[in-house]
């Protein structure tokens, strides 16, 4: 190896160890965040101001939610059979492994042509976030109104027929 | 109007009286062998993660441009309808899918379930209809075609389900209703149905048939203690596309746990024989009709006559 070449392998060197350092480590408490926008869902319904701070003291292990790689020991048993010790991962926000859409046809493609896959059956991120909260709320008593989470847009109000959308004939029977 | 009824029914008596005698041989000879398109799509509905929420039944009815419900979707009192004979709500002509609760004993909280059609590998309601108004597509959608439909009601009675609704809506254009997969819209371009992205709860997963086969053994795998061991679908009435995991037995969430694995088509066969009226006064009718139409034609002995008075009305 010349000495070009050595030093641009060091450069690189460099610049991979910065990135790493500057990115957001989820061991590193300063790093986690307070609060969440989750705006994915939000057409229907608003978007949901998500105490993650009030979450976190109420739960108290990360892995809770976020299955493994947050240095927590990992609840699943399922989850355990493979990732007891898996390292740390780099991001372990919900969005970054459930798929925003995960039937559509290039994702279904995608798991098709992978044959190796063990996680082909992995919620979208809509039914983990349903999943993993509404699922909580019940056992632990917490709100589970639709609504109590994230009020209905108008645009909400004329899928459901309700609001100013709701049927006139209210009362009327209808067809068995 | 009349003219255009009279063509149909012209229409028919060829298509039906053909059909009545090839058909049904045809596919006496094949019941049993055929497993479905190896590509065909399906829906694995997990009923242990609905939470009865009728976001589906919203996304149906907008999807399919159905008529404004009676209350809105989200009111829970239609859990609490029942039709006659204490029977819970069916799908209907106004709406291709609805949501039931049950409340299974011992369970401490109510379990969901939504019915709409199974698209079946081999489906009843096709075996049966003479004019051949039904296709089961290679996307693996149960479709079928309004302007052959002649509201003869077959397929309501074959349909192991109950699913085929009878449209009303006019007494001139009789025309069986019910969920096709959003086949048109959604499916055909590889797209889920409006129903399975409406979802919160990833009740409804889609896919190929194979592979949510695999997934559901999964599912009961990796967790026994949440699902009872049957895929209701896999093999029920020769498979369906549409199939469900639960966590009580089936018969307590309002399934037919007595269909068997045979697909209805030899069933049909006794349906037909115990009915025999159905087959032998159609043709029969139709025949009628189709005399009559030619009597008239035949008034001044002049065919393309006839046929350009049908292509006017
Ligand atoms: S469920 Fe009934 S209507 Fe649907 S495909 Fe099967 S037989 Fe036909
Ligand atoms: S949208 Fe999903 S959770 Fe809601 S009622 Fe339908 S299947 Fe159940």
């Amino acid at each position: 190896m010349d000495k070009k070449s050595t030093l641009k392998w060091l450069a690189w060197g460099m610049l991979i160890a910065g990135f790493f350092m500057a990115s957001p480590l989820w061991g590193n408490a300063g790093e986690i965040p307070e609060s969440l926008e989750l705006q994915s869902l939000s057409e229907l319904y608003e978007g949901v101001s998500f105490d993650h701070l009030l979450h976190m003291d109420m739960v108290g292990n990360c892995a809770a939610c976020h299955h493994h790689g947050t240095g927590d020991p990992v609840e699943d048993e399922n989850c355990a059979r493979c990732h007891s010790y898996s390292k740390d991962t780099e991001v372990v926000s919900c969005g970054s492994c459930h798929p925003l859409e995960p039937f559509s046809p290039e994702y279904l493609r995608e798991k098709e042509m992978d044959a190796n896959r063990y996680h082909r059956d992995m919620p979208g991120l809509k039914a983990a976030y349903h999943q993993s909260c509404l699922g909580c709320h019940n056992e632990m008593g917490g709100p589970t109104g639709c609504q109590d989470c994230h009020p209905r847009t108008e645009a909400g109000d004329a899928l459901f027929r309700a609001g100013a959308y709701a049927p006139e004939s209210g009362a009327a029977a209808g067809h068995h | 109007m009349k003219g255009i009824s009279r063509r149909r029914f012209l229409a028919a008596s060829v298509i039906g009286g053909a059909a009545t005698t090839l058909t049904m041989s045809k596919k006496a000879m094949g019941a049993g062998t055929f497993e479905g398109y190896p590509e065909g799509m399906g829906v694995l509905v997990d009923l242990t993660r609905c939470v009865g929420c009728r976001s589906c039944e919203a996304a149906c009815n907008k999807e399919q441009k159905l008529p404004e419900p009676a209350m809105p979707f989200d009111d829970p009192s239609v859990f609490d309808q029942t039709g006659h004979g204490g029977q819970k709500r069916r799908p209907d002509e106004n709406a291709y899918t609805v949501v039931n609760r049950y409340d299974p004993p011992g369970a401490n909280h109510p379990l969901f379930r939504k019915l709409q059609c199974n698209h079946c590998n081999e489906p009843a309601c096709l075996t049966s209809c003479f004019v051949s108004a039904y296709t089961k597509t290679r996307e693996g959608a149960v479709v079928y075609n309004e302007k052959v439909c002649v509201g003869c009601r077959n397929c309501m009675i074959a349909c192991p389900f109950q699913i085929p609704a009878y449209s009303y809506s006019s007494a001139f254009d009789p025309v069986i209703k019910k969920c096709i997969f959003c086949y048109d819209t959604r499916l055909k371009y590889g797209k889920p149905p409006a129903c399975v992205e409406a979802c919160p709860q990833g009740v409804l997963t889609f896919g190929h048939r194979k592979e949510l086969i695999k997934i559901g053994q999964d599912r009961i795998k990796a967790r026994p203690d949440r699902y009872v061991d049957h895929i209701y679908g896999e093999t029920e009435v020769g498979g369906t596309g549409w199939m469900y995991l639960s966590g009580v037995p089936f018969e307590q969430a309002g399934f037919d746990t007595t269909l068997g694995k045979e697909p209805i088509i030899s069933n049909v066969k006794e349906f037909l024989s115990t009915v025999p009226m159905v087959l032998a006064i159609w043709p029969a009718l139709f025949t009628g009709f189709h005399l009559l139409a030619r009597k008239k034609g035949h008034a001044d002995e002049d065919h393309s006559h006839e046929s350009q008075e049908d292509e006017k009305s």
